[in-house]
């Protein structure tokens, strides 16, 4: 029997093993380092906040593996010998395989800050980052400020675990503004406001110079490079992207840049091993994309697509309409299509903002065609669904907005804005598009 | 369950609290103190100014803590620590309440002299002379356990429903519903019965909170309730008409429209308790699949009981017989189902265990009108919980907090609307998610259910490729 072998008990490695079990009797062991059973990384603020506990981590429970027949291994691949087709482990062990799927993810960035190897330091990826910031900032007795090095969404997301906690946080972003290289002026802004009125500490326009030690080799104090000014504190996180975790693989002959560089098949350039998820590189970036893509969804979609092509049916990756969600705080964000911080040259944009609450949607789309482009909603929720098709149908962005209540996925009873939100694009706009009634059979595509 | 899967952690919490969530506090406690000292037989005099002092100053204590608490912190989910304290995490405080609430309940049903109640003719005494005068003025009787059991009821749903609206309150849905579950309880089951009891004090008793209806009611179709409503007059066979009509017509419609929701998260008095003041435990319920299968197997059986129970008794009504097939109705039908069921399940471990398994044991694993009316969710109905294409990130948020125990994630990761019979339509899984994934909504069957192997933002190809195989959705 053929036998898959995954490294990698994440998103990607396990999606790709439970289609691949799906579609075939093959054998199939997922080997991890990190934890016995798969569990969501994207969870694990949850659990230092107290809302779960590690197992409700775990999207399927312990015997879900035995009964779909797929072997887990606890070990730490070292090596890959693609002649012999066999795995090393740091204990010596070895693992043969027919085909090799590397789902390895990604690890924090580190720039080589003076003092990032200290006991305090810490990124926020690994299960293992969770328990060290249970040892080195359990409460505020402990650990009597962090600071949290790097503006992305793993940033702020461990400050708001740190916050939990009581923990006065000093933020430090290199942008000028949060996030600002992705999202577009008005949203950053909110979230700014957003993070300062949670009392957290938010630099703009600063970078790390370093970290300073104390008699026992734990964080002191950190240094702001700008500024000069030395902040005392017991813990720092460092959060400044993520790349991949493929270290491992760098002396064997599989080919890698940043990440393993594969074909839209999802194939390195040896034959039988393949890269999905965060560590895969593509040769040529799809679209709009970036060559990796280190989100939840693509790893799933990777997988689902890997599983496909062991399993004898061929098929490129071929990812659909960009999509992405995060929570700031207590603002959700969900987006599709894009939505660049700045505007293209073909693109014009529609930004409406609630007068009070913390809600706001902004919409891009192509100042001649009027095709839509793109969405950001930040406090509303919307349906993926909709826009989705709308960009697949190449909707023009009146159609998009008359038929806007389609696209609500707030939850019942809520205020709606959209009657608010078009009269003031017909306002800029001198159009006189009339919102359309919510319309099950237009959501529900049972007619156009 | 391995030991590496969860960390020790004591609780980082450190409590603060100011001066006006003292206040609330300590108001709170002293209501309820003397609810302690007067079970306690200590002698509180006067009793109706006591009794009145008391119940002011838990649902002004309560709600002055929780609007403080609440307030100070910005709208949003409120679940920081849930996993940390000792009440919400079964840990001394939370066993604590569960013994007392369960001794409680023991006491109530089968030992209520303990908590006062004057047998053959004697005075009350202890806790529940401490009502008698609101009795009285509802009824001009004095206060049976019942009366002081509903009072306290109503009054746990009112203080901590308005906790609970200061604690969603960014959430119009939680806001609407409990609004409705307060209302309903407030007049539906409390003041409306008791004060058509005192008009109506002549006719026999019946039960008249209208939408406590069979099987929940489980005696409704037993003898002396049949002859007490159809010797209660006009009420009387209204109530009856109504009882049917409710069982047999109005439910199935209305659940056919919005789900059974309607009842169990918005009207119902259990629902209303499990809502209220079970909602820090709603994380508690198990989400094992073990727990599932035990759950269809018991709501299920208990329905079955409580049919045969009322073929069987009404048998007995009719032909005027007291046995059936030989055996005594009473004693080997109405009585076990009333104890074991009416007492035990739904009583005892329902309420009495919430801090242990949850604040909807009952209604999850043994109630007959939740498993009649999940029957229709199920398969006829217009209400899912739609899941918002792929941006599900199986973290499981939505799983942990379904007080029914349902594992929403796994619908939500697959890009598969949820339709269980068991949903009773909170809108906390939806509430909960950090990523809009869930709504609750009603609208055409068709495409109710979705299954999907492979998820939206997957190529278009492939999607179709593989969903097609499995459903013409
Ligand atoms: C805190 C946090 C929040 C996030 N939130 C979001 C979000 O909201 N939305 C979103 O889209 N994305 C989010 N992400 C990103 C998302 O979690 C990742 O893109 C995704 O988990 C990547 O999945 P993967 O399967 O590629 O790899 P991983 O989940 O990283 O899994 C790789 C596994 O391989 C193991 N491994 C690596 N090397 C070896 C080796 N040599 N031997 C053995 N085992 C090895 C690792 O230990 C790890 O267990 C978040 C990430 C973090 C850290
Ligand atoms: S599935 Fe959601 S709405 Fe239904 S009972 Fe569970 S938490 Fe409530
Ligand atoms: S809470 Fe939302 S994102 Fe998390 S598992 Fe449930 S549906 Fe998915």
């Amino acid at each position: 029997m053929e036998h898959i072998v995954i490294i990698g008990n994440g998103i990607s490695g396990v999606t790709a093993a439970r289609h691949i079990r799906k579609l075939s009797d093959k054998k199939i062991t997922i080997i991890s380092a990190e934890t016995d059973y798969f569990f969501s990384r994207t969870a694990l603020m949850y659990v230092y906040m107290g809302h779960m506990k590690f197992e409700h981590t775990q999207p399927y429970e312990n015997w879900f593996w035995k009964k779909n027949r797929i072997e887990l291994k606890k070990g730490y691949v070292t090596r890959v010998d693609t002649k012999q087709k066999t795995l090393h482990f740091i204990n010596n062990d070895t693992l043969q395989y027919d085909k090799l799927i590397i789902a390895t993810g990604s690890k924090p960035n580190k720039f080589g800050w003076p003092g990032q190897d200290l006991d305090g330091v810490m990124g926020m990826y690994h299960k293992q980052d969770l328990e060290s910031l249970e040892k080195f900032a359990p409460n505020n007795n402990v650990c009597k400020r962090a600071v949290i090095v790097g503006g992305g969404l793993i940033g702020i997301e461990l400050a708001e675990m740190l916050h939990s906690r009581h923990i006065p946080v000093t933020f430090l972003v290199r942008e000028s503004s949060f996030w600002n290289k992705v999202l577009p002026k008005q949203e950053s802004e909110m979230i700014n406001k957003e993070i300062i009125s949670n009392g957290i500490d938010l630099r703009l326009g600063v970078n790390l110079k370093e970290i300073k030690p104390d008699e026992n080799g734990k964080v002191k104090s950190i240094v702001i490079a700008e500024t000069g000014e030395e902040i005392p504190c017991n813990v720092v996180g460092l959060t400044a992207g993520v790349s991949p975790n493929i270290d491992f693989i760098k002396d064997s002959e599989i080919e890698t840049n940043h990440g393993v560089k594969v074909n839209r098949y999802l194939e390195t350039n040896i034959p039988d091993v393949y890269a999905i998820g965060d560590c895969a590189e593509q040769h040529e970036a799809i679209g709009n994309r970036r060559p990796i893509e280190a989100v939840w969804y693509t790893g799933r979609m990777m997988g689902e697509t890997v599983a496909q092509t062991i399993c004898k049916n061929r098929i490129p990756y071929k990812p659909g309409h960009w999509f992405n969600s995060a929570k700031f705080f207590d603002i959700e964000y969900q987006t599709y299509g894009w939505i660049w911080a700045e505007p293209k040259e073909n693109e014009a944009r529609f930004y409406w903002q609630h007068e009070s609450e913390k809600k706001c949607i902004h919409i891009s789309f192509d100042k001649n065609t009027k095709e839509f482009i793109g969405i950001n909603c930040l406090g509303i929720r919307m349906r993926h669904e909709y826009f989705d098709k709308a960009l697949t149908e190449k909707r023009t962005v009146n159609y998009v907005l008359e038929h806007l209540a389609d696209a609500n996925f707030d939850p019942e009873f809520y205020k709606l804005h959209e009657p608010e939100i078009v009269a003031k694009f017909n306002n800029e706009h001198g159009t006189n598009i009339h919102l359309k009634k919510k319309s099950w059979k237009r959501i529900f595509n049972l007619t156009n | 369950m391995d030991k590496h899967s969860s960390f020790a952690i004591s609780n980082p919490h450190k409590v603060t609290l100011d001066n006006i969530q003292k206040l609330g506090l300590w108001l709170g406690i002293s209501g309820l103190l003397i609810l302690v000292l007067a079970t306690l037989n200590v002698h509180l005099e006067p009793k109706n100014i006591f009794v009145l002092v008391s119940i002011g100053f838990i649902l002004i204590g309560t709600t002055v803590y929780a609007r403080r608490t609440y307030l100070k912190q910005p709208s949003g989910i409120k679940n920081n620590h849930v996993w940390f304290k000792s009440l919400t995490n079964r840990s001394v405080l939370g066993w604590s309440v569960g013994i007392i609430l369960t001794l409680f309940y023991v006491l109530l049903y089968w030992f209520p002299k303990f908590l006062g109640l004057g047998i053959n003719g004697e005075p009350n005494s202890g806790l529940i002379v401490m009502f008698d005068s609101i009795s009285m003025f509802f009824k001009e009787q004095p206060a049976s356990q019942w009366f002081v059991y509903g009072t306290l009821y109503t009054l746990a749903i009112l203080a901590l429903g308005i906790k609970f609206m200061y604690k969603y309150r960014h959430n119009q849905y939680q806001l609407i519903r409990t609004t409705v579950v307060i209302i309903s309880q407030l007049f539906l089951a409390y003041l409306i019965p008791e004060i058509l009891e005192g008009l109506n004090s002549e006719t026999p008793y019946f039960a008249k909170d209208i939408k406590n209806m069979w099987p929940l009611n489980y005696y409704f179709f037993e003898s002396w309730h049949l002859d007490n409503m159809l010797n209660g007059g006009t009420l009387g066979m209204f109530y009856l008409v109504v009882g049917i009509f409710m069982f047999l017509v109005f439910t199935p419609i209305i659940t056919y429209f919005v789900g059974k929701r309607w009842y169990c998260s918005w009207i119902c008095g259990c629902g209303g308790l499990a809502e209220t003041a079970g909602d820090p435990f709603r994380h508690l319920s198990s989400k094992k699949l073990s727990a599932w299968k035990l759950e269809r197997w018991l709501i299920h059986s208990v329905m079955v009981f409580i049919f045969i129970v009322t073929v069987v008794v009404l048998y007995g009504y009719f032909t005027g017989s007291g046995e059936f097939l030989g055996l005594s109705i009473y004693n080997y039908f109405s009585k076990p189902y009333g104890f074991l069921i009416g007492a035990m399940f739904s009583g005892v471990i329902g309420v009495g265990f919430y801090p242990m398994l949850g604040n909807r044991v009952w209604c999850r694993f043994g109630c007959p009108l939740a498993g009649y009316m999940g029957i229709i969710q199920r398969f006829k109905s217009r209400f899912r919980i739609t899941t918002n294409g792929g941006q599900c990130i199986s973290c499981g948020n939505c799983s942990t907090y379904c007080e029914q125990g349902i594992d929403v994630r796994a619908y939500a990761q697959k890009g598969e609307n949820i339709v269980r019979a068991s949903c009773v339509g909170c809108g906390i899984c939806s509430a909960v998610c950090p990523r809009g994934v869930l709504k609750l909504e009603n609208g055409p069957e068709k495409g109710r259910i979705n299954p999907t192997d492979v998820l939206l933002g997957n190529d278009v190809d492939l999607m179709n490729l593989v969903n097609n195989k499995t459903s013409k959705f």
